[in-house]
This record gives C-alpha cells, structure tokens and sequence, in this order.
C-alpha cells in the first residue's frame, strides 16, 4: 500500500512543491480546504462555463451550448472514476501514462493518503479539472456539431488526450519530471483544450453565414454572470492546487483575483480604445483571459508579477479574437483558442519569467536567474500543443466515423439546435 | 374617414397619447415594429465581430376618423412626438372605405 503510494507522493513534489505534506498522516485543515476547492471547481463548469458559453452562442442554441456542457461533466465524471483517475495518476508507465492499478478506484480505501489530504479528495479535485478541459473544447463548435458526435468526442478525448497530459505534468510523467511549471494546468488544461478546439473549429468548418450574417450572443448578460462563476471557482481551482491550506494557496488565492481583474482592465481599454466602447463582454472576455494565464504561475509567482501576467493576458486576449481570429479565417465560435489557448500559452511561458523561489521553494524563472526554465516551459507548451494536435484530429476522424458525420444538417442549423436537438427552447419571449 | 398611420419613436408614446386623448380621440392601435430610414441603424461589436443593427425598434399607431378631423389628429401627432433629432418618424394619411363595429354591426361615422 505504502510502496504503491509513492508515485503519488512523487506526484505531487512535482505538482505543488508544497511543503505542508511533508507532516505525517491526515491533516483536517487541508482536507477542508480541497473538499470545498474541489466543489468551486465543480461549479465552473455546469453553471459558470455553460452561463459564460450559453450566453455567446444564438438563442437558438443556448441549452443546447449548456447540454453538451452538463453532459461533458457527466460523462467526465464517470469516466474518471472507471478509468481516467488511474490513466493520469496510477503508478508510472515509461512517463507517459498511469497504470491501471486503480481501474474503478480500486485499492483507494477512506484511510489512503495523498500528501495530508484523503486520496478519495484528491481524485475528485481532479475530476473537475478533467471535466473543465473538455468542457472548454466546446467553445469551438458552438451552432453546428452533432450532439452524438459530441459525446463520443468527449470520451474519447478524455480517455486519450487529458489523461496522459494530465500524467506527463502531474503524475508523475516525463514533464514533471523535466521540471516543467504547471500550477494549476496552464498546459494541461487551457493549452490542452485550446489547440483541441482550434483542430476541432478547422474539421468541423464555420458556420453557415459566418462573416457574412450577423450572429448575435443570446445574453450578454448570462456571460457576465458566468465569467463571474467562474471567477469564484477559480479560487478553488488555483489556491486548491496547493493541495494544502497553506501560505501558498494564500498566494494563489490573491495573484488569481489581481491577475484577473487587471486583464478585464486591460481588455476594456484597449477596446475602448480600438472599438470606442468598452463592451460587457470585453470586461467579462479579459477576466477569462487574466484567470487562464495566472493558472501555470499561481503558486510560483508574487503580485508584482501577476499584475505583469494580467496586463499582457488582457491585450493578447483581445489581440486574438478581434485581430488574429479575423486574419486567419477560422470559425473558432466562442473563442476557446483565442481566449484558452493563446493565454495558456502566455501563462506558462511566464511561469518560466516570473517564478519566484521565495513563493515555491526551488521554482525559479528568467528573471531570478533561470533561464533555463523558459527553455524548458516552451519545450512542454510545444509537446503539449503537438500531442494534442496530432491526437484530437485522430480522434475527431474516429468520431466522424462512428456517428457519421459531426455537423448536423443544413436545415436543422438554420433552425436551431435547441428544437431540433433537444425539441426544447431556452426562452419564452413573445 | 380616414386612417394615420404614424411611425414614432416608442419612448414618446405615452406624450402621443395624451395629446390625442385631449383632442378627444377615444382608441387606437399600436405594433412593436422595426424599421430604418434616414436614420440608418447603428454598429455592434462582439469581441471583434461587427454587426450592423439595420433596423431600429419604432412603434406605429393606427388611427381611424372622420375625414374632417384628420388634419387635428396629424397636428397633435406632430406636436408630441417631435423631438427635433433625426428618427422622429413618418405620419401616412389613407382613406378608409368603411368600418364596421363587430358588436353591433355599426357602419361608417357611427362605428368609429
């Protein structure tokens, strides 16, 4: 039992540098704080993500944008206890992928350990991370992808892309083991699930009438309400990932809320400036930007930093989806890759700039003499981002094959997913 | 008889109304409508994505009555919805051939 836990611990050396899991047995304080991170986290998905996503797409598509939503967390869920926990952190196979010692959490009682925290919390802290990161997938496709396909994409995608990711930089893999930085999943979930939805925009194709009809956002509103849930949960998202209620969760807790209100700032005034107004979803767009960036450096970097990581996260946001997005052609409707992928990106890169070894022991970037660490964060952003290129075209290809096609038809687009999907509707506005 | 047809901006509905009612018309009938003219719609933007709103929220009153009073009607109309600024909207006068009250089977004057 002992020897089977070492990987774990090992683990976790490398996730968090924590310290406080260097007491012996259970500590109640910690436990506390994970059980009740790991329910925030919960929340970003069904109510914060499918609020933010829900009210971006058409009012045709709302519940369908909130039903493949829930059911990605659904199936996430079920999946991770079958075998997605062992996949990412059952005992190491070559670096790349967990063992399958753990199939149906077996040989996890109540009295098993991870650092100070029951391993049964430890699982299910996971399992929200891994139901977010295909959740956020799904900004790409919005209005047009095929229900069932949806579902098959999310299995396989889980099972095959996030759980080794998940590995290489938390469970002992090649990537923790290299050194990488990666707090919270800067690579592992918004790199991971931006480029995904960039591969999954460009097969699936745009929207009918994209660029050429208008394609209004259902409720500004609901964006701004779920940016906000989001922005709750990431307290537990980050400062959680310290698996300790210690000085370090402390630190993620506070660089997490300044990183994210300065690139509202940040993106509010460069539209403003650009745009002449300064849109709601602007404000609501930049604290999505500044909480994905600050993800990879929350545990490592000190404020000072973290108004750095905001400021740049804001403009790179909204250079992405209002500049880049437009030059490049592609239909990447809610922006998961211009938001997630493109600020994932900055973020881990600024893990290897601004990480401070007086916040983490032992985690020091560019700017604190090493700049090897750079080196070594671009390495894992490149392997992230070309495994799971690579890998979710091989999938959607699998999936397109299984439910035959991804698109639904022509007519039902026009129509709208809700009736015709789910033969509901999202209001009822006479 | 004679029906107006007046296309204004909604947020002076209420003034429109009480002018008419002081000149003793007693009913009408208005429709939510969009629409554009001069005025041209406005800009949207979405994160970059930019729409343009062509048709701007208006609301039409109908009003029908006796040919003599037509021109008060127009006059009260043009005095409480006149905001001075482009988008204050059109008035149309068409003649009527009949009305006809559904209660009573009323024709004509009576029925108005």
């Amino acid at each position: 039992m002992v020897r089977k836990l070492l990987p774990l611990t090992a683990a976790l050396c490398l996730l968090s540098f924590s310290t406080a899991f260097a007491g012996e047995g259970l500590d109640s304080g910690d436990t506390a704080w994970i059980i009740v991170s790991a329910a925030l986290v919960m929340m970003m998905t069904p109510a914060g993500l499918a609020l933010f996503y829900g009210g971006m797409s058409r009012y045709k598509n709302l519940l369908n944008t909130f039903a493949m939503t829930l059911v990605a967390y659904c199936l996430t869920s079920v999946i991770w206890m079958v075998w997605g926990y062992t996949l990412s952190f059952g005992p190491d196979k070559a670096g790349v992928v967990g063992g399958l010692d753990h199939l149906f959490m077996a040989g996890i009682g109540v009295d098993t350990l991870t650092g100070s925290i029951p391993t049964l919390v430890f699982a299910m802290f996971q399992m929200t991370f891994a139901c977010i990161t295909v959740a956020l997938v799904l900004g790409a496709i919005v209005d047009r992808m095929k229900f069932s396909s949806w579902v098959v994409f999310t299995v396989l995608w889980v099972t095959f892309i996030y759980c080794p990711v998940a590995h290489w930089a938390w469970g002992g893999g090649w990537m923790g083991a290299m050194g990488a930085l990666d707090f919270a999943g800067g690579t592992v979930v918004h790199i991971n699930a931006g480029v995904a939805g960039l591969v999954l925009a460009l097969v699936v194709g745009k929207r009918i009438g994209y660029g050429k009809e208008a394609m209004f956002p259902s409720s500004i509103t609901l964006t701004a309400l779920g940016a906000a849930l989001l922005w709750f949960g990431w307290f537990g998202f980050n400062a959680g990932s310290a698996l300790a209620a210690d000085g370090v969760a402390a630190s993620a807790f506070l660089v997490t809320n300044t990183s994210a209100a300065t690139a509202a700032l940040a993106w509010m005034f460069a539209e403003w400036k650009v745009n002449n107004k300064p849109t709601v979803l602007g404000l609501a767009s930049g604290v999505v930007a500044g909480l994905v960036a600050i993800t990879p450096a929350a545990g490592f970097v000190n404020m000072p930093a973290s108004l750095a990581i905001g400021l740049v996260a804001g403009l790179l946001g909204f250079y992405s989806v209002a500049v880049l997005k437009q030059k490049l052609g592609y239909d990447d409707s809610l922006d998961a890759f211009g938001v997630h992928g493109m600020c994932g990106i900055w973020g881990a890169l600024a893990t290897g700039i601004f990480a401070n070894p007086a916040i983490t022991e032992g985690a020091s970037g560019l700017l604190y003499g090493n700049p090897k660490q750079l080196w070594i964060q671009i390495v894992s952003i490149a392997a992230t981002a070309a495994f799971t290129a690579v890998g979710s075209v091989v999938i959607i290809y699998v999936t397109k094959a299984i439910t035959g096609g991804l698109r639904v038809p022509e007519e039902e687009e026009v129509q709208g997913l809700d009736s015709t999907v789910h033969g509901e509707r999202g209001f009822e506005i006479i | 008889m004679k029906k107006i047809e007046a296309v204004i901006k909604p947020f002076k509905l209420d003034d429109v109304k009480e002018a008419l009612n002081e000149i003793g018309i007693q009913g009408m009938t208005i429709t939510e409508v969009k629409g554009y003219g001069r005025q041209k719609g406005h800009k949207e933007i979405y994160r970059g994505a930019e729409y343009v709103v062509d048709f701007i929220p208006k609301v039409k009153i109908e009003i029908v009555v006796d040919a003599e009073r037509a021109d008060q009607v127009v006059e009260a109309i043009l005095e409480s919805a006149k905001t001075g600024k482009i988008g204050d909207g059109k008035i149309f006068v068409l003649p009527v051939e009949e009305a006809i009250r559904v209660r009573t089977g009323e024709k004509g004057k009576d029925a108005i």
